[in-house]
């Protein structure tokens, strides 16, 4: 049994669509002066501020995410098709609006900064800790659902031979859930923290774009492609040093896969 | 680990009482109320038998602690596992489960499965594991600890989900037709080795099953349920050779009718069946007696319409697929097979009239009062 062959064309057209983006990229890039714009301060600087600031969000994702994850799978009823709706509201929000909604509730007169300014002094906006934000705020909901759609499908059944066979929920968790969860877990906390590296318009609102303390890779790019006397192959540079950064990530995720004998 | 009890000494009794599972569950649903009792001691197997929907299941997660019963107790020991405001929850109950699907965990090889039970009740790691190589050896599966669950066939992945099960050591073990899934030859190798490894642990066993065969080569007891109920129990070989109720009858591969004796003066006896036909029948009890009746399907023969000697008249109210020919049910859910042969001469159908006489000597009449 095959597919209907006319698919193929859209099929053709979506894979285009998709990749010749990537190779406009590769093809137009000005490969002689490419060495010398990735290895520059600046581009060093905002890669640097990109990986740690991802890879901090990624980890925050995971010890908030997980959790809830695991509580949404288990949970029933009208509250919790409310909670669900409610968790992937960003993914339907446009970043920059995301960007405006932090800032209100965090910046210095928003709704929780206020307070946070005034009894600890911590202003939060155009911190290297508001790109955080920011990320985790655009890239939870990409591991919550990941997770919780893995938790449903795997079901309960083995938890279920697991505590009759004298083990807590704790043991269970760890022993049972998780691992046989790992493959989806994975993907998205691949997914997660490839969102949070290519976070832009949050970050930028909230953020703001300053080199070295707020200006990741997506701001440097935008800024050099838009900057002035900049000249806009250094932009592409730092483009082409993004996609080897998420392609590098992907396939490192791709070869440590546990649980994979499943 | 727990040994086999080879020194049945003085505590015997004592042992006994501490892993005797006794369980009353009422559980309410829609439209059905499961209220059953079951009872097992060490080393014993109550097969549970009912048809699909009879509640076997339900009684055995209820027992589990899978769900919460509407009323009853579950008691194992003098422990109280479920009733009044008492619910433990399945990890603390040393009551072990084995589906019709053995879920071993895939991510773990057989060994690290084998040895879960007793990790999780904190063994050392090391320890847990050679006691799961010892499990292995005694299902028949030495030198297999290294494989990974899908490399395993589906006998093999029930003996190790039945290692795992009795490796952590439980006071009771439920099997929920744990045969349901591998074929004839694996589930008699697994039905002996359940059997083996429950007398040698001294395990209270019970196990659900519709299956006759799980009754007849591993029970001790048989507890029949039929919508929600217990309607016998008792030792397979009584319960089936004289069935009370029309579930186990069918279960038995026999027919049993249920009616008053009748015999005027100067003539034979005739049963006069509920609802059903009048069978000429030879019997030593007193005309009006309530009698019940049993006699295999191939113990009536169909014979021609006009010979009325000790025949009684019938419908064929269903064809079926017999052991070697056809199996008619006629009017009051006689029975009767018919060899292959002797069925393509007749070509029975449905709604034919028949005339039928059954073989006095494989009939058994009981007085039912």
């Amino acid at each position: 049994m095959g597919a209907p062959r006319l698919l193929v064309l859209p099929a053709a057209l979506a894979v285009g669509l998709l990749v010749l983006p990537v190779v406009a990229l590769v093809v137009r890039a000005d490969w002689s002066s490419l060495p010398q714009d990735v290895s520059s301060p600046a581009a060093i600087r905002a890669l640097t501020l990109s990986l740690t600031t991802s890879l901090s969000a990624t980890a925050i994702c995971l010890v908030l995410g997980v959790p809830l994850a695991v509580l949404l799978a288990r949970a029933r009823g009208r509250g919790a098709d409310v909670l669900r709706a409610l968790v992937t509201l960003p993914l339907v929000l446009p970043p920059t609006v995301g960007g405006i909604a932090l800032l209100y509730l965090l910046g210095r007169r928003g709704l929780v900064g206020a307070s946070l300014d005034a009894w600890f002094g911590i202003r939060l906006p155009f911190t290297t800790a508001a790109v955080v934000i920011a990320q985790v705020f655009v890239a939870m909901p990409f591991l919550v659902l990941g997770v919780e759609g893995a938790l449903r499908t795997s079901g309960h059944r083995y938890e279920t031979v697991a505590a009759t066979l004298g083990a807590g929920r704790w043991t269970v968790l760890r022993r049972i859930t998780l691992p046989i969860v790992a493959p989806g877990l994975t993907a998205a906390t691949v997914l997660c923290f490839a969102r949070a590296l290519g976070e832009f318009g949050a970050t930028a609102l909230f953020a703001g774009n300053t080199p070295g303390v707020t200006q990741t890779m997506p701001l440097a790019i935008y800024s050099a492609f838009n900057g002035a006397g900049v000249t806009q192959g250094s932009a592409v540079a730092l483009s082409l040093l993004l996609v080897a950064t998420a392609a590098a990530v992907l396939l490192v995720a791709r070869a440590w896969r546990p649980g994979r004998a499943a | 680990m727990q040994g086999p009890p080879s020194g049945r000494g003085p505590d015997l009794t004592d042992e006994v009482a501490r892993r005797t599972l006794d369980a009353r569950v009422v559980v309410r649903r829609a439209g059905f109320t499961l209220d059953a009792t079951v009872r097992a001691v060490p080393g014993e197997i109550v097969v549970v038998v009912g048809a699909n929907g009879a509640g076997k299941s339900t009684l055995l997660h209820a027992v589990a602690g899978l769900v919460r019963p509407d009323e009853g107790t579950v008691r194992v020991g003098d422990r109280v596992l479920t009733g009044d405001r008492v619910l433990v929850p399945p990890a603390q109950r040393r009551i072990g489960f084995l589906g019709q699907d053995p879920l071993v965990f895939p991510h773990l090889d057989v060994r690290e499965n084998v040895a879960f039970g007793p990790r999780a009740a904190g063994v050392h790691a090391a320890r847990a594991r050679a006691a799961a190589d010892e499990w292995l050896a005694r299902v028949g599966l030495t030198g297999f600890g290294s494989r990974r669950p899908h490399e395993l066939s589906g006998g093999q992945r029930q003996r190790v989900a039945l290692a795992r099960a009795l490796a952590a050591e439980p006071d009771v073990l439920l099997l929920d037709e744990p045969f349901a899934q591998v074929d004839v030859r694996t589930a008699s190798a697994v039905r002996e080795l359940v059997r083996a490894q429950v007398l040698a642990t001294g395990t209270a066993a019970v196990v659900v099953t519709h299956d006759v065969v799980d009754v007849l080569t591993m029970g001790d007891r048989v507890v029949v349920l039929h919508d929600g109920a217990v309607v016998e129990q008792g030792v397979p070989r009584d319960v089936l050779t004289d069935p009370r109720h029309a579930f186990t009858a069918a279960l038995a591969g026999t027919n049993l009718v249920v009616g008053t004796f009748e015999r005027p003066p100067g003539s034979g006896g005739t049963l006069v069946v509920d609802d059903g036909p009048r069978i000429p029948l030879t019997a030593d009890v007193e005309t009006g007696a309530r009698v019940r009746l049993t006699f295999p399907p191939a113990a009536v023969e169909v014979v021609p319409l006009d010979d009325v000697d000790h025949t009684w008249l019938a419908h064929v109210v269903d064809v079926e697929a017999g052991v070697g020919g056809a199996r008619l049910r006629t009017s009051g859910d006689v029975l009767v097979d018919l060899d292959a042969g002797r069925a393509a001469v007749l070509r029975p159908l449905v709604g034919d009239r028949v005339r039928l006489r059954l073989r006095p000597q494989d009939a058994r009449v009981r007085r039912s009062d």
